[in-house]
């Protein structure tokens, strides 16, 4: 039955969170779609990965879920789309976020920007009133070895943000030892930099509260020896950045 | 009437009869601005507070943290001599005995439990007294069990019945103390003494005796009060003529009520509003400064922190301490549409920065969404400095209550002066479902409870068949339940009549029978088991339902899925309709609250095994909440189910506990507040009733460690991410909270 599904009007859901702060301004509904195509060492949704597991839920259906909380998320916040890798359901996003533009709903993207941009994403981004994009490593070698992939398309795909005038949060996970090198960070400075529609800076303190969920799929936890990265780490980078 | 203390008040219907709310209207002025204003504590402030944190040491250090007992003196409003912390230092003078956090015996409530009481702390009740009341003097407990019927006795101990007030005092009585401020108590006798005089007709029927007798104590008590304000140095028969005055002769009357009655809950009502009227007038003269009008509150407030109830180590179990309940009602928006927040708002909930979080006094927000920004902001900040706040819907109660109503201990809504309750604790409907289920037999005990009805044989519960049997036994319940009550509060008003509280009282009163229940979330999780999945019973040799095996999954209470959610709002319903066609003591008026505050937890520990999976001796969801660990979709869908149960089948109180920390609320301080207030703005918006608000601090997540059940909410979250606290495991909760204590508010 499934293969049956319109994929414009279904969507492999891992679960909602009514009341989201921290990803998007305001009150936020945050609906974590299924599967990833990074692997990164470090996530903390490592159950969101695998494409097969999740469930199909109707557009309809996460609709009329979302207008539950208007009288919460009106004011100033709004829905935000997270997972897993969201864009890999970019046709359904399309259809979700119209509906959402109806209800004059503010649309949020947390993505890692590791996408080729189709002509599916640019129509979804016209209906995205902001993108919180996820800077996997400004080093491309790093970046390689820390999620598995090259940093190439997410680099173009805040440039293609940048140039048709999409606000965008850039956040970075500060993992001690890995993402919070000096030379590291001075050239994602630099990049920043080139870009035009950056609203603010996020950085996402590392920490291992997501270890469990590896453990209870049997995967090893490569990061076993890395510490949670401290206030003090943050405010390293912080200086760095200049923010 | 005429006093040269209203000068310079404008005049109204006030001056003609006794009329607080008439009095605010016409003289207060109403506050929109920031909290820029509030003055720190003063340095004898910090001298006195400084005293009382000693004496809580002490307390705490304490067997069984009860720090003295006079056993020889039967507490009334004139029992004792002055007692202070330290005479010098106090604004505010006034203690229930001769010495701060020394406890009192109130023995007409019962006899047995002051002594109960008293050997948990290793004293002794003095003889003369235990043979006055075991010999000479009836109380309110021989009363009640001089008339309680076999099926209440046997629903009783069997916790079918829970928590009835037959041994303690009732409390949920407010006085309004503001009366003794404005008219001073000469003016409230002469008015008694009119009533008195309306009590006098040709058909001099039981109910006229009754309440002759009553105003005839009364006004001895209000002649007490002035005597005891008197051992302080005051004369209190006037009016007050400054705002200290008005702070000292308002809380002289509460203090009587605290001398008087040990009440299960004994709230202040809504002073602060009014008592701004002073503050203004003071600081407006030049006669007191900001730092002084602060002072005068912290100094107030800290004697309410002081009040101290003699209670048994069970009582102290059931709501986990030996709360007061002090509770003072702050903010809401007038009928004109004017804010009734004012400076003295602002200064009662400062409070808390100047002296430091606490319990008490429960200073409970009444919140409209027309609360002026600022201080919408102002509470949100306190809440997430202190979790000491609780928030009601003020636009839900405005529309019954009008806008000088209080609330009474934790949710329970009332007009000032104009109404009380009859409180009447909770029936155990968890349990009503199990009876329902086996036949009336208890499912613990086997015993036959309730009378033999037939009970369940089948493999599996079949939905219609269990709604018919559950309806029969809650006809049942409803019926044993409000004949304990009447027995209980006639016997109240018979023998531990609350004189100085009904004083402070129009003489018509409405009244409220106040029934509760408590496991709604269980049993609506059951129904929605039996209906949406296959529920196995398995019964032991003698045919007792005592466990079950659900086979699938259903919808359950807490995730604003109408499928279970409409099952809980029904149930509020039917059983307030069951309630409502039995006869009430003194004609009072059903009500119905869904509140255990944290009972929660031994109602749990008395109930077996439950259809929806909770295993025998687990906790309910304290009040309205979902039982821990259901509720999946975060806590705005724990908001909006909750907000689907039905106010006005429920009108005595809605109660929700949430907790959260406060990287939850958002990142900087401000998208905490500005967060913090739009969830309250919505979930009100949808008219839900009430919410208890801890933005969890370390102690709150090492407490939530060893008990799990009490912190149903508790999520920890940072971007993209989110856990239930409860479900780490001991090492990762001990991460957590080493981590986020590092985390700056």
């Amino acid at each position: 039955m499934e293969e049956n599904l319109d994929l414009r009007y279904y969507a492999k859901v891992h679960s909602v969170e009514s009341f989201g702060t921290v990803d998007g301004p305001g009150i936020r509904f945050i609906l974590f779609l299924q599967g990833c195509n990074l692997q990164c060492k470090y996530c903390h949704n490592r159950d969101t990965w695998d494409l097969n597991q999740g469930q199909y839920r109707s557009l309809e259906d996460i609709l009329t879920q979302v207008k539950k909380y208007k009288n919460y998320i009106m004011p100033n916040g709004g829905v935000t789309v997270t997972g897993g890798e969201p864009l890999l359901q970019v046709k359904f996003l399309i259809e979700f976020f119209k509906e959402l533009k109806k209800e004059k709903i503010h649309t949020c993207i947390d993505t890692s920007g590791m996408v080729s941009i189709t002509d599916d994403i640019k129509q979804l981004l016209e209906l995205t009133d902001l993108v919180l994009l996820d800077i996997k490593h400004i080093n491309d070698e790093k970046c390689k070895q820390l999620v598995g992939f090259s940093n190439k398309l997410e680099l173009e795909f805040a440039k293609y943000l940048s140039d048709n005038g999409i606000k965008m949060w850039l956040r970075q996970v500060i993992i001690p030892g890995y993402t919070d090198k000096r030379e590291d960070i001075l050239e994602l400075k630099k990049f920043i930099k080139t870009l035009k529609t950056v609203e603010k800076v996020e950085l996402l303190p590392y920490h291992s509260m997501g270890k469990y969920k590896w453990e209870k799929l049997n995967i090893k936890y490569e990061l076993e020896n890395v510490k949670d990265a401290s206030q003090d780490d943050i405010n390293k980078v912080k200086e760095l950045l200049g923010i | 009437m005429e006093f040269k203390q209203w000068e310079n008040f404008n005049k109204g219907d006030w001056t003609e009869e006794i009329n607080v709310r008439d009095f605010i209207q016409r003289n207060y002025t109403p506050y929109e601005g920031d909290d820029s204003f509030l003055a720190k504590p003063t340095e004898k402030t910090e001298k006195l507070w400084k005293e009382v944190l000693d004496l809580y040491e002490k307390e705490s250090k304490s067997k069984g943290s009860v720090l003295d007992i006079d056993t020889k003196t039967v507490s009334t409003v004139t029992s004792h001599a002055a007692g202070y912390i330290d005479k010098d230092l106090e604004d505010i003078v006034g203690l229930q005995t001769d010495a701060p956090l020394k406890r009192a015996i109130m023995p007409f409530g019962g006899i047995r439990i002051v002594e109960k009481s008293c050997e948990a702390y290793d004293r002794h009740v003095d003889p003369e007294i235990d043979e006055i009341f075991h010999k000479y003097r009836k109380t309110h407990n021989d009363g009640v069990f001089s008339v309680y019927t076999p099926d209440v006795r046997a629903a009783r101990s069997s916790h079918l019945l829970t928590g009835l007030p037959d041994g303690y005092g009732r409390g949920r009585i407010i006085g309004d103390y503001r009366r003794v401020a404005l008219y001073g108590v000469d003016a409230l006798i002469d008015q008694k003494k009119n009533e008195m005089e309306e009590l006098d007709s040709d058909n001099f029927t039981e109910a006229i005796i009754r309440k002759r007798e009553e105003t005839t104590e009364q006004i001895q008590a209000l002649n007490a009060l002035k005597e005891m304000a008197k051992s302080y140095g005051f004369d209190i028969s006037e009016p007050a003529s400054n705002a200290k005055e008005a702070v000292q002769w308002l809380y002289f009357a509460y203090l009587a009520a605290v001398k008087d009655q040990n009440g299960a809950a004994m709230s202040i009502g809504r002073t602060s509003t009014f008592l701004d009227i002073y503050f203004e007038k003071d600081l407006k003269e030049g006669k007191i400064t900001e730092e002084e009008a602060q002072e005068i509150m912290d100094h107030f407030v800290m004697k309410l922190r002081l009040v101290r109830f003699l209670r048994t180590p069970e009582y102290n179990e059931l709501f986990s301490g030996d709360p007061v309940w002090v509770t003072e009602s702050i903010g809401g928006m007038g009928i004109d549409g004017r804010t009734l927040v004012t400076k003295n708002s602002y200064r009662v909930l400062h409070t808390l920065s100047n002296l430091g979080p606490a319990p008490e006094p429960n200073l409970t927000v009444l919140w409209s969404e027309r609360l002026p920004k600022h201080f919408k902001d102002f509470v949100a900040k306190t809440s997430i400095n202190t979790s000491s706040i609780q928030y009601e819907n003020d636009d839900l109660m405005r529309i019954t209550l009008g806008d000088d109503y209080g609330i009474a201990c934790c949710v329970s809504p009332m007009k000032i002066g104009k109404q009380m309750q009859f409180f009447g604790a909770r029936a155990n409907l968890a349990k009503t479902l199990l009876y329902a289920i086996n036949g009336g037999r208890d499912e613990i005990s086997g015993k036959q409870v309730a009378p033999k009805y037939l009970p369940i044989t089948s493999e599996y519960l079949d939905y219609d068949e269990v709604m018919d049997r559950f309806d029969t036994m809650m006809d049942y319940v409803s019926k044993i339940y409000i004949k304990a009550l009447n027995a209980i509060h006639y016997m109240h008003d018979k023998y531990s009549y609350e004189a100085i509280e009904m004083a402070l009282h129009d003489r018509h009163v409405y009244r409220t029978m106040a029934c509760g229940i408590a496991g709604l979330s269980v049993v609506a999780d059951s129904l929605s088991a039996i209906k949406y999945a296959k529920v196995k019973v398995i019964r032991d040799e003698t045919g007792l339902a005592v466990d079950y095996e659900i086979e699938g999954d259903f919808p359950k209470f807490g995730n604003d899925d109408d499928r279970v959610d409409k099952i809980a709002v029904d149930l509020v319903r039917k059983f307030y309709r069951k309630l409502k066609k039995h006869q009430t003591y003194r004609n009072s008026d059903h009500s119905l609250s869904i509140l255990t505050i944290t009972s929660n937890v031994v109602y749990g520990k008395a109930t077996g095994n439950t259809p929806d999976g909770r295993k025998a001796g687990e906790p309910f969801g304290p009040g309205a909440n979902p039982i821990h660990g259901r509720d999946i979709n975060g806590a705005l869908a724990v908001m909006n189910s909750i907000a689907k149960l039905p106010f006005d089948s429920a009108s005595d109180g809605i109660s929700f506990t949430f907790a959260i920390t406060p990287g939850t609320l958002g990142k900087t301080e401000e998208s905490k507040i500005d967060n913090l207030v739009n969830m309250l703005d919505g979930y009100f918006k949808q008219t839900a009733h009430h919410i208890n608000v801890n933005v969890f601090d370390r102690s709150l997540l090492e407490d939530a460690m060893e008990h799990p059940e009490k912190y149903p909410q508790l999520t920890i979250r940072v971007s993209g991410y989110a856990v239930k606290f409860t479900k780490l495991t001991r090492e990762q909760q001990l991460d957590v909270i080493n981590r986020t204590i590092h985390e700056k508010i």
